[in-house]
């Protein structure tokens, strides 16, 4: 196994940030969260094992730092991760 | 310079103050859109709005929405605004201005704007309902 690899696999830390629907599912509006997750998709199936989030990946945007990005962007330690379920603007 | 201008309130809009600053002698046309709280969705009494909003972002989203307006259409120039907060009946949620040499680019700009403004900008809608319920709804579930 590769550097890279192995560094890929340690859990690093990064920062939820949770809106609307998926904030009062997991009752807090942030959060500071070590894990192991390689990407934001895998971010969020951990996270909808713990807070029962009932859409799918699919309905969802991601943001990192403040910029949308696809679901399979690799997590950095460090990042602020939102996901965004279906918006309602007007 | 074109004006482009995207903003979040969380105080009221002034619908005079807002389309003041799009004044601009080249301008031919001027055309607005005020998206105002309903008190019926989908069958429901609704009594008052919710918006939540994911300030960073929706900022940055809402002035490349305005711009691609502006480029799209060659609009002298163009601006938006949208409260977030506690909303009563006829309010007005959302403010949409843009402005053109001729109708025809103002009309397309203005609706450009604020329908991109519904699928992209990331902020969400609860509805409170005359009976004490109340729901997230979001843009695919209600008739525009």
């Amino acid at each position: 196994m590769s550097v890279a690899n192995v560094s890929d696999c340690r859990p690093k830390t990064v920062r939820l940030r949770y809106f609307a629907l998926l904030r009062e599912q997991a009752k807090r509006d942030n959060e500071v969260r070590a894990t192991t997750a390689r990407t934001c998709a895998e971010l969020y199936f951990e996270l909808q094992k713990e807070y029962s989030f009932p859409l799918p990946l699919s309905q969802m945007k991601v943001a990192v730092n403040e910029e949308f990005v696809g679901p399979e962007r690799p997590l950095q330690a460090g990042d602020e991760v939102v996901f965004i379920p279906p918006v309602a603007g007007g | 310079m074109k004006i482009c201008q995207f903003s979040l309130s969380a105080e009221p809009l002034s619908p005079v103050l807002l389309s003041r600053a799009l004044s601009d002698t080249a301008a031919g046309a001027f055309v607005s859109f005020e998206g105002w709280v309903r008190n019926h969705n989908r069958g429901k009494t609704v009594v008052a709005l919710e918006y939540e909003v994911y300030q960073a972002l929706a900022l940055k989203e809402g002035e490349r929405i305005v711009a691609e307006a502006i480029a799209k259409f060659g609009l002298i120039g163009a601006g938006a605004c949208h409260r977030y907060g506690l909303l009563g009946l006829g309010e007005i949620a959302v403010w949409v201005g843009a402005t053109a040499p001729h109708r025809c680019q103002a009309f397309a700009g203005a609706a450009y704007i604020i329908d991109e403004i519904k699928h992209r900008l990331p902020i969400w809608k609860k509805e409170y309902y005359a009976t004490g319920s109340t729901a997230w709804v979001h843009c695919s579930e209600h008739s525009h």
